[in-house]
């Protein structure tokens, strides 16, 4: 492999970082699911880069695995959000916050 | 080969872009369509690593699927106005954010590159991604062979986000009342109501 297998890492921590930036700065719950799906895919493009580095298929597996969780992760998230919006008006984080204390 | 180089610059640059941009775009829609640019940029790096089956499924199950319930969801609930980026809620969030932004990235990319030069774990302990099948057959087998067991809880899980989904979104048979306190003593009576 001709790039440098360090470059996808560097990337993968960059897309990390803007995805938990994104999670600790947006109020908009929709919004802060994507970022979580950005953290999920820096992590799953570190999986495949060991993966070649390392020459086993496992890490391969693992991101499969990561995709089946995302995905139920994400239906139940917005099912959350679906039955919050149906008893006030908007889903921003300012607004549930009934058990901060 | 410096086709290699380019693909992966193109595709850094599309993926960073669109992580930005779902951080910052106002509009959730506009996030929704950043995040598939991402998506789509991930897919790329994933076929120029011989991933070939995960890209096909990143493009069809992430942006097929998740992204459009990400959307079906926003336009379902009515686009909520645009977020105001220009206010700051809690003092001191953005300068604290961005201290933590150089940490996690200096962090992260150090403790990545070092374990590329120091890695000395044993190669091809499952299999070996060059022994001249497709990457579909090597997947396919490690899949229902080594991994068959987290492969079936994970049919269980995915019908349990299923039950769990219907029941929160289902519409409450006794419409929730307006005011706090009569949506307080709502759920013991419908809970009954359920038992009976």
């Amino acid at each position: 492999m001709t790039v440098d297998d360090s470059w996808y890492l560097l990337l993968s921590a960059l897309l990390f970082t803007i995805g938990s930036l994104g999670v600790l700065t947006r109020r908009n719950s929709i919004v802060v699911f994507m970022c979580v799906e950005l953290m999920l895919n820096a992590v799953n493009l570190t999986f495949v880069t060991f993966s070649s580095v390392l020459d086993d298929i496992a890490g391969q597996v693992v991101v499969f695995f990561v995709l089946v969780v995302a995905a139920a992760e994400v239906v139940v998230g917005l099912g959350i959000i679906v039955a919050i919006l149906r008893r006030r008006p908007n889903a921003t984080a300012d607004d549930v916050s009934l058990l901060r204390g | 080969m410096i086709v290699e180089t380019v693909v992966f610059a193109v595709a850094a640059v599309v993926i960073l872009v669109g992580a930005v941009g779902v951080v910052a775009a106002r509009n959730p829609v506009h996030s929704a369509l950043m995040l598939v640019m991402t998506l789509f940029g991930v897919a790329v790096l994933f076929v120029a690593q011989g991933a070939h089956f995960l890209a096909a499924v990143q493009v069809i199950v992430y942006a097929g699927a998740i992204v459009v319930l990400f959307l079906f969801v926003i336009m379902l609930l009515g686009v909520d106005t645009a977020e105001n980026l220009g206010t700051e809620p809690l003092a001191g969030q953005r300068p604290a954010t961005s201290v933590f932004a150089v940490l996690s990235v200096s962090l992260l990319a150090l403790l990545g590159v070092r374990a590329v030069q120091v890695s000395t774990g044993a190669r091809s302990v499952t299999a070996s991604l060059e022994d001249g099948r497709s990457n579909v057959e090597v997947l396919a087998e490690a899949l229902f062979t080594d991994y068959v067991f987290a492969f079936e809880v994970t049919s269980v899980l995915l019908v349990i986000a299923v039950v769990g989904a219907v029941v929160m979104a289902r519409r409450p048979r006794r419409e929730p009342a307006d005011d706090e306190a009569a949506a307080a003593e709502a759920p013991p009576a419908g809970a009954g109501s359920e038992a009976a």
